[in-house]
């Protein structure tokens, strides 16, 4: 192991990390806001991608396609919650469950009617695209700085909405006593509304980001759904902290059980036994981990309400 | 799910109807394509039966337990990997074969529901998930078995040697039985004080503590006894389908187990065989016409849901009297 490869699987793990925080956020509040589950957040995550590609290709400007997709994907996340969301708060989880799987499959099949099944070509915004040296032997990708730079950006402006403006002050009371800030006069259907809307662009941004990594197709939010799922639950529903801290948990614990994990029962246990448990463990890696907090701490690491 | 009264208790032969005039319904359909010669009715028949079968046994945790676990394509999946797997080692004896999956199954959904059943509602439901997409990606690691693409099984199941499930009306013939020996058994577990423990667990946990009962125990019992029978049902499918690969864990077939079972609604189990009709109608019918056929689907479920709200019954019930 030399030490570029750890630093560029080590960067690697943070920038997924990001990427998942940047779902988790809108998730995580949305859970505990409403107590609402969203499987539907994936979607939300994969549209952001479709319509900053398409935007960007059309406009011939990663900017103003940038800019224009996130503000399709804020359209579309008050278009859904009028549409959709804001009749199913306060019903039965399972119907939640229910009627956000039939919007995944509405959205999904609905992007593949258009674009089709294949990929769509997302390239890396020309003046962003190629790499610089870190240190000697380590040549980084200049998108995935970005990426990092990015989502931490929006991590600390979140931090400071939510912390530190009346808004946040609403969401935040909203995550953990939401009868209590009713009663009080806020209105938080509303509040659900926007932080809703806010989050279905996190997601499209976070989309967005990963565009250019990944393959853009109809069915790329279902893998960071399920991350994303992982993250909440491991952070604690409603808990931006726990989201950031545990998205960049499983994120350096996924890329570096990937890249190590293998190597690492090699030399413990041997080749051929390695050969086959090891893929099979670093997949399973960010599961157990989650078993392990949840065995300890039933409601997550900064889980408010025991749920 | 709060709120749910329990069922009040009846003779237990009076679970007995329901179930029976179910599986006569689907003999009934199954000897009309016998007759008729269809090639292909045999096959759909099959296939209803063997969802249907991991539809009731979802609908007993639901339904009963209260218990929403998006993860039961896991349990599914396992008895078809165990078809798979045991077939490379030259075991294909159904009576080795359905206790192995039966058990395997069992275990897992056990395991994993220790875990699980320490946390409730949305954690619940997300950590089912999250169980059974680890095993998704498990699942596609296993590269002596195909890995994501997954691999054919070697034969279809045999009793001793001898070829029972020749065709898919054979095949059809035992899910059939299979499906109306789970309905059976489930409705008389919920009949039993089994079944009223799991259905006043979910409607007051708290007074059930109060009176110093611990329904864990209850529960894990109905995970286990759920995954066994979803362990079964994919034992059918793997020789429904002669192919098994991690699509079968798919978390949308999870999503459709759900679908199959509020369609159909809770408060019966024979009602998730009524919602695994309507799925593979649905699937049928629209799948003709369009490859996107699961769009439709969507909106289906969609407005499902949506229409149960009180405001269109409010709508409905001014109509009536306006």
């Amino acid at each position: 192991m030399t030490a570029a490869l750890f630093f560029s699987q080590l960067l690697n793990g943070l920038q997924l990390g990001v990427i998942l925080f940047l779902v988790a956020a809108g998730l995580t509040l949305v859970f505990g806001v409403m107590d609402f589950i969203n499987l539907a957040h994936g979607v939300q995550y994969m549209l952001g991608a479709y319509l900053v590609a398409v935007l960007s290709a059309w406009s011939g400007s990663f900017a103003a396609g940038l800019a224009l997709g996130l503000l399709a994907a804020l359209a579309l996340g008050f278009a859904m919650e009028v549409l959709v969301f804001r009749h199913l708060t306060r019903r039965d989880h399972l119907e939640q469950v229910l009627a956000t799987f039939g919007l995944i499959l509405v959205v999904t099949e609905g992007v593949r009617m258009i674009f089709g099944s294949a990929p769509l070509p997302f390239p890396v915004p020309a003046v962003l695209n190629g790499s610089v040296t870190l240190f000697a032997g380590l040549n980084y990708p200049v998108w995935r700085l970005v990426i990092l730079a990015v989502g931490l950006a929006v991590a600390v402006l979140l931090w400071v909405l939510v912390n530190h403006t009346r808004a946040g002050m609403r969401v935040r009371a909203g995550s953990t006593h939401p009868e209590m800030v009713s009663a009080l006069g806020v209105d938080i259907d509303r509040l659900f509304l926007f932080v809703f809307a806010f989050g279905a662009m996190l997601a499209g941004l976070a989309g967005a980001m990963a565009g250019p990594l990944v393959s853009v197709e109809p069915t790329m939010g279902d893998k960071v759904l399920i991350l994303a799922f992982v993250v909440v639950v491991i952070g604690g529903i409603g808990s931006i902290k726990g989201a950031f801290l545990a998205a960049i948990l499983v994120g350096l614990v996924d890329t570096m059980g990937r890249a190590f994990l293998p190597d690492l029962l090699r030399a413990l246990v041997g080749k051929s036994a390695a050969a086959t448990a090891g893929p099979t463990l670093s997949s399973m890696l960010i599961y157990l981990l989650m078993a392990l907090v949840l065995s300890f701490r039933p409601s997550g690491l900064f889980g408010g309400r025991p749920s | 799910m709060s709120g749910v009264p329990a069922a009040p208790p009846r003779p237990w032969r009076a679970h007995l109807t329901r179930p029976l005039v179910l599986i006569a319904l689907f003999a009934a359909a199954l000897a009309l394509a016998a007759w008729s010669g269809s090639g292909y009715a045999p096959t759909l028949i099959a296939r209803t039966a063997i969802l249907a079968l991991a539809a009731v046994s979802l609908s007993f945790l639901i339904g009963q337990a209260g218990l929403v676990s998006f993860g039961h394509a896991a349990p599914l999946g396992i008895g078809a990997y165990v078809v798979l797997i045991a077939g490379e080692y030259g075991i294909t004896n159904a009576l080795v074969l359905a206790p192995l999956g039966f058990a395997a199954a069992a275990a897992w959904s056990a395991g994993t529901g220790v875990i699980a059943l320490r946390t409730r509602g949305v954690y619940f439901i997300m950590i089912t998930l999250a169980f059974a997409q680890m095993l998704f990606y498990v699942a596609g690691s296993l590269s002596a078995f195909g890995g994501d693409d997954g691999l054919g099984i070697a034969a279809r199941s045999t009793l001793f040697g001898a070829r029972f499930l020749r065709t898919d009306t054979e095949l059809a013939i035992c899910a059939i039985a299979l499906l109306g020996a789970a309905l059976l058994a489930l409705e008389r577990l919920a009949a039993a004080p089994f079944g009223l423990m799991l259905r006043t667990a979910r409607a007051n946990e708290e007074k059930l503590a109060a009176l110093g009962l611990d329904p864990f125990g209850h529960r894990l019992l109905a995970l286990a006894a759920a995954g066994g029978v979803a362990g079964l049902s994919g034992v059918l499918l793997a020789n429904q389908v002669e192919y098994v690969s991690p699509a079968t864990m798919n978390w949308h077939v999870s999503g459709e187990l759900i679908v199959m079972v509020v369609l159909g609604g809770t408060t019966r189990l024979g009602g998730a065989v009524i919602g695994a009709v309507i799925v593979m109608a649905i699937d049928e019918t629209l799948g003709h016409f369009t490859e996107y056929w699961k769009f439709g689907l969507g909106l289906v479920i969609l407005f499902a849901v949506l229409l149960r709200g009180a405001e269109v019954r409010g709508l409905l019930r001014g109509a009536a009297h306006g």
